[in-house]
């Protein structure tokens, strides 16, 4: 099980790691059990992401997908942050091994569950649609 | 990178002693014969892998030289001595106690017997890291047939009773098998003294060629050969024998009993500096079966709200080798079965960190892991979003 390059320099010099203080919405997704846990918190202006800042326990990988998701979200639209995928995330860090895929639904759902506590928030709708439950199936993750 | 790389995973693999790759040269390109050939190439391999054969009865204390086969390494050792065992004679059911926390090579195999007949019994051990004799005389019965218990655990580094546990075996007329890969060398192994019926042992272990193992099988078992075909090894390991492998593990062997006892004491010292270094300058960190008889050369550190593999990379990038029961490290998003079958707790378990040290290990090397593992530990907590919340501000 090999990292790419591009998952070894987020996890050696994370991007946007910390909390927003003052945060519009924040996403908490995962499970000590599991031995990964995510914060995403997010900065919204005309429900456009300003700011996206992660905390993550985990493992090289939840800690590249935290970092990278807060690049990819920077400046989105909540409408389209909330379509990034977790294929998406794999190919901007150039793959993750396939053990490791759960890893970038993680970040996926953090972001997802960001948007909508600003969302619910100001008493609105939420739009995620919710965590992408079929890959943490797959992988037994649910099942703990 | 131009710092020197600190190898700390010897319980993973040893560098090959280069005094074993020259005891090795020889049987490449200079005796190079057939060991089961008439002629004089097949007679002077025949006589070096006889040698090999009678220095490791020797230095392992087996009776006789053929109560040692050498196979192809520990799994194998492992594999064929579980299922010999159990189906010699064209046996199809019976009772097998194993430990919990053996090491896939013993439990895989078991758990085929499960499948085809045999009735398995996992032993758990004790939360102190060790299987206890009182525990396995509960779980024996009228039809256990054959008892698996490790000499040495790979991941926590605690010392099995094992004369204890094969006279407790052999009062209910079971056979008993132990994996000695990770004690021989490290500790004493004398097969008479412990009592045992089989051992595996692996070369790579103790400073020899990867490849290399050996299987002791007492004299008289009747035993299903796993391997079959030209009959070599006394007709129960076919397969034209590894003569520069076995030199190569008799020569390794040799030199690792020549300085156990030194070494043990070196080693003991870095491990106890390491573990009293770590523990003093990070909190929530603890070794796992710190109280139990140990294996001189390696620590269980937990580290707890931080994972494993993240450490474990983040020492990589540093120059530091090492390993970790964590769940992400192994693919398979379960914590270490070892460390599951001591109850520790699983979001505990992923911060797993083992360190085990060797040969060539330094006073320097234990102080450059404690100096890089200290700022990793304190950098990836800070990154937690729960290490505040679960177990209360770090050291500042």
């Amino acid at each position: 099980m090999l990292y790419s390059d591009k998952v070894m320099d987020h996890f050696g010099s994370p991007h946007n790691m910390g909390v927003i203080e003052d945060a519009d919405g924040v996403g908490e997704v995962g499970n000590p059990v599991c031995g990964d846990m995510m914060k995403i918190t997010i900065k919204v202006t005309d429900d456009r992401l300003d700011d996206v800042k992660f905390q993550t326990l985990g493992c090289g990988a939840a800690i590249a997908t935290s970092s990278v998701i807060t690049d990819m979200a920077r400046g989105l639209s909540i409408e389209d942050a909330v379509k990034i995928t977790k294929a998406e995330i794999a190919r901007e860090l150039d793959g993750l091994p396939p053990a490791k895929m759960h890893c970038s639904v993680l970040a996926a759902d953090g972001l997802r569950a960001a948007v909508d506590d600003y969302l619910v928030k100001n008493g609105r709708e939420p739009i995620s649609g919710g965590p992408e439950h079929v890959e943490h199936d797959e992988h037994g993750h649910a099942a703990e | 990178m131009t710092e020197k790389r600190v190898y700390l995973d010897n319980a993973a693999t040893t560098r090959t002693d280069p005094r074993v790759v020259a005891a090795m040269e020889e049987f490449f390109t200079d005796t190079y014969g057939n060991a089961n050939s008439l002629h004089a190439e097949g007679r002077a391999a025949h006589k070096a892998l006889e040698d090999a054969r009678a220095r490791v009865a020797g230095a392992i204390n087996a009776s006789r030289p053929d109560e040692v086969l050498f196979t192809s390494g520990g799994t194998e050792s492992d594999n064929s001595a579980l299922i010999g065992l159990a189906t010699a004679g064209g046996r199809t059911s019976g009772h097998i106690v194993v430990s919990a926390f053996e090491h896939h090579a013993v439990l895989e195999p078991a758990e085929w017997l499960g499948k085809r007949g045999f009735d398995v019994t996992l032993l758990k051990p004790r939360a102190d890291g060790v299987v206890h004799a009182e525990d396995l005389r509960d779980v024996l019965r009228d039809d256990t047939i054959l008892v698996s218990v490790m000499h040495g655990n790979n991941e926590l580094g605690t010392i099995q009773p094992i004369r204890e546990l094969a006279a407790v075996t052999h009062e209910r007329d079971a056979l008993f098998h132990t994996d000695a890969a990770q004690t021989l060398g490290k500790i004493e192994f004398d097969a008479a003294e412990l009592g045992v019926d089989a051992a595996s042992f692996s070369g790579h272990k103790i400073y020899g060629p990867k490849g290399t193992g050996v299987l002791y099988l007492k004299k008289g078992l009747r035993f299903a050969p796993y391997l079959m075909g030209g009959g070599q090894e006394f007709r129960r390991r076919s397969g034209t024998q590894n003569v520069a492998g076995a030199q190569g593990f008799a020569a390794a062997l040799e030199i690792i009993v020549a300085e156990r006892e030194t070494e043990a004491v070196r080693l003991t010292k870095l491990r106890d500096r390491f573990e009293e270094a770590v523990v003093g300058k990070l909190d929530n960190t603890y070794v796992n079966s710190i109280d139990s008889p140990r294996m001189p050369h390696i620590t269980s550190l937990i580290v707890k709200g931080v994972e494993g593999e993240a450490m474990l990379l983040h020492l990589d990038a540093q120059g530091i080798a090492v390993s970790t029961g964590s769940a992400c490290s192994s693919g398979s998003l379960q914590a270490s079965h070892v460390l599951m079958a001591i109850d520790c707790p699983q979001e505990i378990a992923h911060g797993s960190l083992r360190v085990s040290l060797g040969r060539w290990t330094t006073d320097a090397d234990i102080d450059r892991l404690v100096d890089a593992l200290v700022p990793i530990v304190e950098r990836l907590r800070a990154m937690s979003p729960v290490y505040e919340k679960m177990f209360g501000t770090h050291k500042a």
